[in-house]
């Protein structure tokens, strides 16, 4: 019989190594796959790394697809540390798109120094009342927010469809379902010249270090983690458990926002109803992988968006399906939680004495 | 082991420093009720696991004789081997599927998982005839979560007759049932001895105990201190087994009543799914006394803590703090009056396990400049508060980074009662502080206590553990059935009567 025990201390180094070992695991049992769909595997893994590291454009490309996923993957990780279950992320992401597009497109225009604040504060706004609603609905009917954020997701879709058939349409657009691009005031910079990569990729940074400090260093954040930790414990405590919750989802809800922004506003130029290739899904995966540690986010974000980018290149140059890279990722996630339990939990081997 | 059908010989159960079952032996006698006493944490519930085969015992074993003579030593740990030994165990909490019919409840686990045909019908014949012979009736299509608690009682003692229970253990069968449910499940019950049944029967009820038993047995701190048949066994000697007379812990002293610090006036409450009610509930807890709230587990006393604690809202009735009413007493409200907390269920409403010592010493005063300046943590400033309380109060652990999850059971409660005696409160609920302490833990909180009182602090102490309520109390109340009476008796008979029903004296 084998005997499941609990180890005492897990050192902070180990916690840090987990998510490390599981990503190289995934990217070693990606082999088998690999090797099923018929491609050298050496050669393979090589296109896949300089498809990631190969060049100015593969790296900018890279931390471009990283930047929503470090928003969906702040949305998550914050939401999941009160344990308030945003799967919504998603919806947000389109409500922060559309409000940006709404504010964007030439309601108002001005210099980028104002206009740029603008557009990310609606996006981050329209994001907090996307995750307001079912958090509400939690707080004050009990409703599960798991169901309640996940449907959101689809209403959101299907309105912002609407909307880009209607009052958001571009006359210019050919017929096009698309809105109207943002003003140059409004686009985010690129950073490199040439290159895709955009002030986005900095804001998210930016983003995750301030979730950071007010997780690590502020009374918020200790509020935070009480209720996530003990809701029973932090409410005997006087901690007000449902603003706390409230607060939770507006944060996280801007977070996801921002993601939308970032992908019109930075990317894009214009809203189509196929903006996010389920950014906000991702982010949930990120969440889980970075250990819910806002700073982890960004590595987890950016191993995510290099197996998929490394995917893409991969599966052009050898004729494997880019779904390849789902299996990596979702491998990866296995591994973590696999490897978590072993760092919590080790096996002993136990004898049963005869009767 | 003449006579009997089961014989447990030494069961012994260690949970980390705490011996749950210290050699206890126990023999069931076929067609008879055995009762089995104790307090919370005397270790009845870790008996009946290790019979079960869901605890793996330290030492001891389980012999079980079939009727033809044979004998068996069951396998530790299986449960499956006890089911295939006939044994069936009704548990506190039911294990009912509620979006499930009766019929597939019951069936649930007796029919082969890829039988491509089941034999419905006959087991739905099997059932009624069931039915009749044991009194027990339950509409077999009738989905779990459309039945009353006692009706899906009824369907936990059927699904274990159904499997050919010869042993049945009843796990306080009736503490969600009302008088006259438990009446009709002890009457079929008792139908069902003379075709060969035997039951373990754990109770907190000494009237059902009394009523329904035929040989009781007491347990202690994990040891088993009597045993005797019903009929010489009366209440008051139970309760004095149950709560045992060992030597005082701390000396008692007597404190200096003042001024009224907390007031409970007419407080009713009613019952509900999450706690059990109170009717009419007056208190006057002064300042400088310890009143003791004595009682038998879940007559109320958890929800008189939560109402204190702020964390439930009375129906009706008035609290009043220092002579103020108050309307709404939240837990934050509660923490502003000065009223200090010592959870029931420490690592439930106690502590966050996850947090670090250092947190959970400063989580009731986050609004306090000296923990935190414009929102952000001083967090240096924290590390030394813990330091300090950690020496004060003898905190043994890791540090004050640790995960208090790390701590001990004792730890954590001195962590607590740090936290509580810090803030100086004038009114300390302190609700079972020293359950499932060993004896220097405990002395140790009960010494802190009644240095609290002689500062001049009002203490309402809520304790199944008549001992400490004698021990530290000034004055005595007793709980029962969400009412609560006066005693000036100092009598364990006068108290246990109280405790179980009987008049006030």
């Amino acid at each position: 019989m084998i005997e499941i025990v609990p180890r005492g201390t897990m050192r902070p180094r180990i916690a840090i190594l987990i998510p490390v070992i599981a990503g190289l695991a995934a990217l070693l049992l990606a082999a088998v796959p690999l090797a099923f769909a018929g491609a050298p595997i050496l050669p393979a893994y090589a296109q896949m790394a300089s498809g990631v590291f190969g060049s100015m454009f593969t790296v900018t490309e890279t931390l471009t697809r990283a930047t929503p996923l470090i928003f969906t993957g702040l949305a998550a990780a914050i939401a999941f540390r009160a344990r308030l279950w945003n799967i919504g992320g998603e919806g947000q992401l389109y409500l922060g798109a559309l409000a940006a597009v709404w504010v964007g497109t030439g309601m108002i225009d001005g210099p980028p120094i104002l206009m740029i604040p603008l557009v990310l504060a609606a996006g981050a706004a329209a994001g907090a009342v996307g995750l307001l609603g079912p958090a509400l609905l939690k707080t004050r009917f009990g409703a599960d927010e798991v169901v309640t954020s996940l449907l959101l997701n689809f209403i959101i879709l299907i309105f912002v469809q609407m909307m880009l058939e209607g009052a958001f349409k571009d006359p210019m657009g050919l017929g096009w379902p698309q809105s109207e691009p943002i003003l140059d005031s409004a686009v985010l910079p690129t950073l490199v010249d040439r290159m895709r990569l955009h002030a986005g990729f900095l804001i998210a940074i930016a983003v995750a270090l301030v979730a950071h400090a007010v997780l690590a260093y502020t009374v918020w954040g200790f509020r935070i983690r009480a209720v996530g930790g003990n809701a029973a414990a932090a409410r005997h405590a006087g901690i007000g458990v449902k603003r706390t919750i409230l607060g939770v989802a507006i944060m996280s809800g801007a977070c996801a926002g921002l993601a939308g922004v970032s992908e019109v506003a930075g990317l894009k130029g214009y809203l189509t109803s196929d903006l996010s290739p389920g950014f906000g899904y991702a982010g949930i995966v990120v969440a889980m992988l970075a250990g819910l540690s806002p700073i982890g986010v960004i590595a987890a974000s950016l191993f995510v968006a290099s197996v998929f980018v490394g995917a893409d290149s991969m599966s052009r140059a050898m004729g494997v399906s880019s779904f390849l890279a789902d299996l990596i990722v979702s491998m990866s996630l296995i591994c973590m939680l696999v490897g978590g339990f072993f760092a919590r939990f080790r096996l002993r081997r136990r004898t049963t004495r005869a009767p | 082991m003449s006579g009997s059908i089961l014989a447990m010989r030494g069961m012994t159960k260690r949970f980390g420093p705490l011996l749950a079952a210290d050699s206890i032996d126990l023999d069931l006698y076929r067609g008879e009720v055995l009762a089995l006493l104790g307090e919370n944490g005397a270790g009845k519930t870790t008996l009946m696991n290790m019979l079960f085969g869901e605890y793996t015992p330290d030492a001891g074993e389980v012999r079980i004789r079939f009727p033809g003579g044979d004998e068996e030593i069951l396998p530790p740990g299986q449960p499956q081997a006890a089911i295939s030994a006939r044994i069936g165990m009704v548990h506190q909490h039911f294990t009912l599927a509620e979006n499930l019919t009766v019929l597939d409840n019951i069936l649930l686990g007796t029919e082969p998982l890829f039988s491509p045909k089941r034999s419905r019908r006959r087991a739905r014949a099997g059932l009624h005839r069931l039915m009749e012979t044991s009194g027990l009736n339950a509409p077999l299509d009738v989905r779990i979560r459309n039945l009353s608690v006692g009706e899906r009682q009824r369907v936990e003692v059927l699904k274990a007759l159904y499997r050919e229970a010869r042993i049945l253990v009843l796990d306080e069968p009736t503490a969600v049932l009302t008088p006259q449910e438990a009446d009709s499940l002890f009457a079929a019950i008792r139908d069902l001895l003379g075709d060969g049944l035997s039951v373990i029967f754990i109770s907190h009820k000494l009237r059902e105990v009394l009523a329904f038993s035929d040989r009781i047995m007491v347990l202690r701190h994990g040891r088993m201190i009597g045993e005797m048949p019903t009929s010489e066994a009366d209440a008051g000697g139970i309760v004095r087994m149950m709560v045992g007379e060992e030597q005082a812990r701390v000396d008692r002293t007597v404190g200096k009543p003042g001024a009224p610090a907390l007031g409970l006036a007419e407080i009713s409450v009613p019952a509900s799914r999450g706690h059990r009610g109170l009717f009419d509930v007056s208190l006057t807890i002064h300042e400088g006394e310890i009143l003791g709230v004595a009682g038998v587990a879940g007559n109320g006393q958890s929800t008189l803590a939560q109402i204190t604690s702020g964390l439930l809202q009375p129906g009706q009735g008035t609290i009043s703090i220092g002579g103020r009413d108050v309307r709404r007493l939240s837990p934050a409200r509660a923490l502003r009056e000065g009223i200090g907390r010592i959870p029931e269920d420490r690592h439930q409403d106690g502590i966050v396990a996850d947090m670090s010592v250092a947190e959970n010493l400063v989580i009731e005063r986050l609004d306090s400049p000296e923990i935190q300046r414009q929102g952000i943590l001083r967090r240096s400033a924290i590390a030394a508060h813990a330091r300090t309380l950690i020496d004060a109060h003898d905190i043994r652990g890791p540090g004050p980074q640790a995960r208090t999850a790390l701590l001990s059971g004792g730890n954590i409660q001195k962590l607590i009662l740090a936290r509580v005696l810090e803030a100086q409160p004038g009114i300390i609920l302190a609700n079972q502080p020293t359950r499932g302490l060993d004896v220097r833990a405990a002395s140790e909180v009960s010494r802190r206590l009644i240095e609290a009182r002689d500062r001049g602090a009002g203490v309402l102490l809520i304790s199944e553990d008549l001992d400490e309520i004698l021990t530290l109390s000034d004055r005595i109340l007793v709980m029962h059935n969400g009412r609560i009476a006066e005693t000036k008796s100092r009598d364990r008979a006068v108290i246990g009567a109280m405790m179980t029903g009987g008049a006030a004296a």
